[in-house]
């Protein structure tokens, strides 16, 4: 069993979130899953203790991450992931589950596919706003935050906040998918140039 | 996660070399770590690297009422996590005794030694005054967790800058960061803490010790100093017994270490002022950029998003409509109503399954009529023997009939059921809608 850890930084802007991988690794018998690994995600805000905003969102990203991984491999070992907010300027959720993703690639955990996190904001007069700042958030009418999934652009989670028509939601998951391309693309690139290095 | 044993083998190395002057990255035995400082965008934040150990600050406020017996002084609050990132062993819940120790040294340097001036946070005596809250995060852990610690808050307070307030008579205006520009706390002194290993019952000194070093030091020994040479805390730890010319001179190498760190520290803090004033680009995007080969930044991407609109109504006409759902609340007593009629209980095949053969006669309506039809076939023609049957065309497993005066009973009460196939229909399932209304 190899404890690897590794550790990824994406930046939205100025929104920066470190990932940090370990497993697969022992895990305690209480959390034993027989038949696959047990995930653990733990978010860790910048300032304060950690309250139920970070256990919702840990609770939303390990459900994507459990999506993806191929557990089956590894039947009774944990993988932990470990977020740690360095910055955070708007589209968090987004970036931490970029971050998740490229740490688990660089951990070498066997997923079956990449996923990428996409935020969409909708404003008062219904202009959809892709990874939006803080101040846009604020001022949105709704925002909604996809996971979607690198093999054929499927959704993996969604987390929406706000009023919107089943119309804008369409609209908004069909953005997604389309900056989901260039997510991937820069995933693609920065794993060639590391992969090609060393 | 539990840690990994230091084996014997790696322990004599590092003891057999810190004894021939020799240590494993190279360094000589007063040698720190290389320093790196960096800054976020937000004021208060910044990140210290001391050689591969490195630890994230973040300094906030917000206005409280005062503690009662020091009404004119704002609150100072620290508060140093070890993250799971930084070692396997730093489980939430498992590091206690480190964490108090780690956190109770940091207090001590920076909360006793007076190096803020906690009376100038104060908005209205006894009413409002400044909290301020510094967290630091340790992302990785090489060793000398505290020095790095100790650096990182006191950047972090240089850092920051609190929002401007005027108190003209009874009113107090806060102002936010558009109105006027925010103003920094005042700071008398910076106390940096110098750590030094020792080995061998305090025969061997090193300073900066890393994790390896750690791991076989026999006692530690914090100095806390600023750049006038006050000791501002002093903490041994480790039970080790030092000589007083030992501790006189940790100091003297503390002072001299303490002056190059704040050195470094107010070059690092001019540096990032002059690039704000400058408008250029700041922050940790900016500053891991282009230092490694592992970083990798794309400009911002225009998404070109104009079909949008034509996929989403392609979508939506294709969809199916949701599907109808009416609900009928079926009311059994006041207090009881059922809405649905839930799917099979799978649970109720394993207990009833025994009791069908003599009662009911089997699981399935359909499957009842079938099976009885042919068992009655059969049965009518081997019905006076007395020797054991079995009944081949069952739909349950070969039933072995011991008894051959059960064999009547059974027959008319199958016959029977095929005559009322509706009447014993209703039972089982009515049977089954009560167990699920008492569950």
């Amino acid at each position: 069993m190899k404890q690897v850890l590794k550790e990824s930084l994406p930046a939205n802007g100025d929104t920066s979130v470190l990932a940090g991988v370990y497993g697969p690794a022992e895990v305690k018998v209480s959390k034993e899953i027989f038949n696959k690994a047990t995930l653990e995600v733990t978010l860790r805000p910048k300032i304060g203790l950690p309250g139920v905003a970070e256990k919702s969102r840990e609770r939303l990203i390990r459900n994507t991450c459990e999506a993806v991984v191929l557990g089956a491999l590894h039947p009774r070992t944990s993988i932990t992931v470990v977020l740690q907010v360095v910055s955070d300027a708007g589209s968090l959720l987004a970036c931490c589950l970029n971050a998740a993703c490229m740490a688990l690639v660089d951990a070498g955990v066997p997923m079956r596919a990449l996923f990428c996190g996409v935020t969409c904001a909708l404003d008062s007069d219904g202009t959809l706003l892709l990874d939006p700042t803080a101040k846009q958030e604020k001022e949105a009418r709704a925002v909604l935050t996809f996971a979607l999934d690198s093999v054929e652009r499927k959704l993996l989670m969604s987390t929406t906040k706000g009023l919107y028509s089943d119309a804008e939601l369409q609209q908004c998951l069909a953005a997604a998918q389309a900056a989901s391309q260039h997510v991937f693309r820069f995933y693609r690139e920065s794993l060639q140039r590391r992969y090609s290095k060393s | 996660m539990k840690e990994t044993p230091l084996s014997n083998c790696e322990r004599r190395f590092l003891l057999r070399a810190i004894e021939e002057k020799k240590r494993l990255d190279g360094r000589q035995t007063y040698d720190y770590r290389n320093i790196k400082i960096s800054f976020g965008t937000d004021y208060g934040c910044c990140i210290v690297e001391l050689g591969k150990t490195r630890v994230l600050g973040q300094v906030s406020c917000e206005l409280v009422s005062p503690k009662l017996n020091r009404a004119t002084e704002g609150i100072l609050f620290f508060n140093l996590e070890l993250s799971q990132m930084a070692a396997p062993a730093f489980e939430p819940g498992r590091q206690s005794d480190l964490l108090v120790k780690l956190n109770r040294l940091l207090e001590r340097c920076l909360r006793n030694s007076k190096c803020i001036d906690t009376e100038s946070l104060c908005v209205v005596a006894g009413e409002k005054v400044w909290q301020i809250r510094v967290d630091l995060h340790l992302l990785n852990h090489d060793g000398n967790i505290i020095d790095a610690a100790s650096i990182a808050a006191i950047v972090a307070l240089c850092h920051f800058r609190r929002p401007d307030v005027s108190v003209q008579g009874d009113e107090v205006t806060l102002y936010t960061l558009e109105e006027r520009d925010p103003v920094p706390l005042s700071i008398h002194h910076m106390p940096i803490c110098v750590s030094f290993a020792f080995f061998q019952q305090g025969t061997y000194l090193l300073v900066d010790p890393n994790e390896r070093e750690e791991r076989v030091m026999d006692g530690l020994l914090v100095i806390a100093m600023n750049k006038h040479r006050e000791i501002c805390t002093i903490q041994s730890s480790g039970g080790i017994m030092l000589l007083k010319d030992q501790v006189l001179r940790c100091s003297k190498i503390a002072g001299v270490k303490v002056a190059e760190i704040t050195e470094l520290i107010q070059k690092a803090l001019a540096n990032d002022q002059k690039v704000r004033k400058e408008g250029g680009k700041f922050g940790f995007a900016e500053s891991i950029a282009n230092q490694r080969i592992t970083a990798f930044r794309m400009e911002k991407a225009p998404i070109d998003t104009s079909d949008v609109e034509e996929k989403a109504e392609e979508i939506i006409s294709e969809a199916e409509p949701p599907s109808e759902v009416v609900s009928k609340p079926v009311l059994w007593t006041p207090g009881t109503a059922q809405i649905g009629e839930g799917i099979e209980n799978s649970w109720g095949d394993l207990e009833d399954s025994e009791k069908e053969d003599e009662d009911e006669g089997g699981s399935d309506e359909a499957i009842i009529l079938d099976s009885i039809k042919m068992d009655t076939g059969e049965v009518s023609n081997i019905g006076s023997q007395d020797a054991p049957i079995v009944l081949s065309d069952s739909e349950e497993e070969e039933m072995i009939i011991l008894e051959p005066d059960k064999n009547p009973k059974k027959i008319r009460t199958q016959t029977i059921s095929a005559t009322q196939v509706k009447a014993p229909s209703k039972k089982p399932v009515k049977k089954r809608k009560k167990k699920r209304a008492a569950n």
